[in-house]
């Protein structure tokens, strides 16, 4: 081999060199993605003061750029969906992983695939036609545009990332576990809540985050069914009002702006902040993914 | 009360539950499937659209929609095996390994709406591509990029290690051994990963609203340079933007582009099963 073959070792020298340059591309993408957000975005804070762009008016035409009603429209939907996501998430996890039968696990876990691809669009469609109007009967309110409606659809766009990364959690704990549960005299119930769940706890929790971070940054479904109203969300009946998220905002308003502009660069600066919004989340929900909890007993 | 009969509740309550998460599934596609069947005929799926979208097919938007399936490939595939190969074969187990995996992490949580920022920012503007297939592509490829990394590396993970060790002692080198034996045997696991991020590109609307869709354009693309319509941008404008849209093309564009996504889920599902049974390690 050492002396034949030079160009089998040049080949090797090659793949390996342009894997390794790919390998990194993705800290690259990452780096790039943030760098023109930055590039597009910063001007914003030197052409719009502070007290402008925390003030509570989004009215661009008239240069108010208060950004204040659609981070809080954004946390008000997703909070909303998450509240609503996570014990519908947790249950059907547990129901999947610890009770189902096998059959129904069959039939379940493809479902649950089919919802996550299922695109954004079509959900705000069928929102829009059927969800909203169908709110606005049963609840009375006098548009069934409101963040609720948005909040529901959100839900079960989380459920899926919620529920397959809390199975998973819970797969992860070991059998001995469930075993001296059912050992002490425990039901199964009483094991699968009092031991399993609570072992699986980190896993849950990054289930959630992850949940939230795919709510916050969705889009689509949310412009078209939550009536995109930039009011401040304060009051007690705002859920069931029209609301105005970050995303619906940029994806609404992108397309009509002059490039170059404060608005254009506005629009960029909600960008930075949705970036930097789940960046941390999702650094918050990769660092217990990161810390692989060593625990003994037989699988 | 009786445990047994806590238990017995509490199971009861978990069917209830998962009920209530798997019958709006069933319902959303039902009823779409239903109210759009109807307006599926060869003129709708092969027409232009005519009447300012109010009648005649969906055409152009179907083969932009393909058109930019096959750009995202294009570009995604070669980047995102490669790179699965590198985590799964040669990273060391060191800081930066575990920079490239947050990364990984956090481009799969960059929010769709992001992703059209930065591609008009690069792509459209910067190295001006212009609204065109090329840029909208390139914006879904580093999209659908983490889908393709983990599952390919996953792929690649779960072939046993003798299966490297016995092709050095053959005398292959360590890409002989990667290109002729752990490739194959991961590829209907890198296949599957592969058609479920294009699925998700396919569905995609937000990153491509500034990089390459067009309002309306009764036209087919004449090269990468060219904008195009695109379904889910499609079923976007015709629900929202155009006012008195028969409902019935909602409905059937809706059902074209739901059974798109949903054909190419059910391939990758068969793919990883059939594959799954067949293995024999």
């Amino acid at each position: 081999m050492k002396n034949g073959q030079p160009r089998l070792r040049w080949t090797e020298f090659t793949v390996e060199a342009i894997i390794r340059v790919l390998g990194f591309s993705s800290i690259g993408f990452v780096a790039l993605i943030f760098l023109f957000l930055l590039r597009e975005g910063v001007p914003t804070f030197f052409e719009i003061p502070l007290n402008n762009l925390f003030s509570t008016r989004w009215y661009p035409t008239f240069d108010l750029f208060g950004t204040l009603p659609l981070i809080l429209g954004s946390i008000l939907v997703t909070v909303t969906a998450i509240v609503i996501a996570v014990p519908l998430g947790v249950a059907t996890a547990v129901f999947v992983r610890e009770m189902a039968p096998g059959w129904a696990r069959e039939i379940l876990k493809p479902m649950i695939e089919v919802l996550a691809g299922i695109p954004s669009v079509v959900l705000g469609f069928f929102g829009m036609t059927l969800l909203a109007p169908f709110i606005r009967e049963t609840l009375g309110t006098p548009t069934g545009l409101t963040a609720f409606t948005g909040a529901l659809i959100l839900a079960y766009m989380a459920l899926p990332t919620i529920i397959s990364v809390a199975e998973d959690a819970l797969d992860a704990v070991p059998k001995s576990y469930r075993d001296a549960g059912l050992a002490m005299g425990a039901t199964q119930w009483q094991t699968i809540w009092r031991v399993v769940v609570p072992a699986a706890r980190s896993g849950i929790v990054t289930a959630v985050m992850l949940g939230m971070g795919r709510a916050i940054g969705e889009t689509m479904a949310v412009m078209m069914v939550t009536g995109n109203a930039a009011r401040m969300p304060l009051t007690l009946d705002s859920l069931f009002r029209p609301v105005r998220t970050m995303t619906a905002t940029v994806a609404a308003e992108m397309g009509e702006v002059a490039q170059g502009s404060t608005h254009y660069h506005a629009l960029f600066g909600i960008g930075i902040i949705l970036f930097v919004l789940t960046f941390v989340i999702n650094l918050a929900a990769a660092s217990s993914i990161f810390k692989k909890q060593r625990r003994g007993g037989l699988r | 009360m009786n445990r047994y009969w806590v238990q017995r509740l509490g199971f009861l309550l978990l069917v209830l539950v998962t009920l209530i998460v798997v019958v709006p599934i069933l319902l959303v596609i039902g009823i779409i499937v239903v109210g759009g069947i109807e307006a599926i005929s060869w003129e709708f799926l092969t027409g232009m659209p005519r009447d300012g979208m109010k009648a005649g097919g969906i055409f152009p938007a179907i083969i932009g929609t393909l058109l930019l399936i096959l750009g995202t490939a294009l570009a995604a595939i070669p980047v995102g095996v490669a790179g699965a190969i590198y985590l799964a074969e040669y990273a060391p187990d060191n800081w930066f390994t575990r920079a490239i995996r947050l990364a990984i992490i956090n481009l799969a949580g960059i929010p769709s709406v992001v992703y059209g920022l930065f591609g008009l920012g690069l792509f459209v503007l910067f190295l001006q591509f212009g609204t065109s297939i090329l840029a909208g592509s390139l914006t879904l490829a580093i999209m659908t990029l983490p889908i393709i990394i983990s599952a390919s590396e996953e792929a690649l993970l779960v072939v046993p290690t003798e299966f490297r060790t016995v092709s050095f002692s053959l005398g292959g080198t360590r890409w002989q051994g990667i290109r002729n034996v752990v490739l194959p045997q991961a590829l209907p696991g890198i296949i599957t990963g592969v058609i479920l991020g294009l699925l998700r590109a396919a569905g995609e609307t937000a990153p491509i609203l500034f990089t390459v869709a067009a309002f309306y354009l009764p036209r087919l693309p004449q090269s990468p340079f060219d904008q195009t319509m695109a379904l889910p941008y499609h079923l976007y404008v015709i629900s929202t933007q155009v006012p008195g849209m028969p409902m019935e093309i909602q409905y059937g564009t809706a059902l074209v582009l739901l059974a798109l996504v949903l054909s190419m889920s059910v391939v990758a599902t068969i793919i990883r099963s059939y594959y799954r049974r067949r293995r024999q390690w």
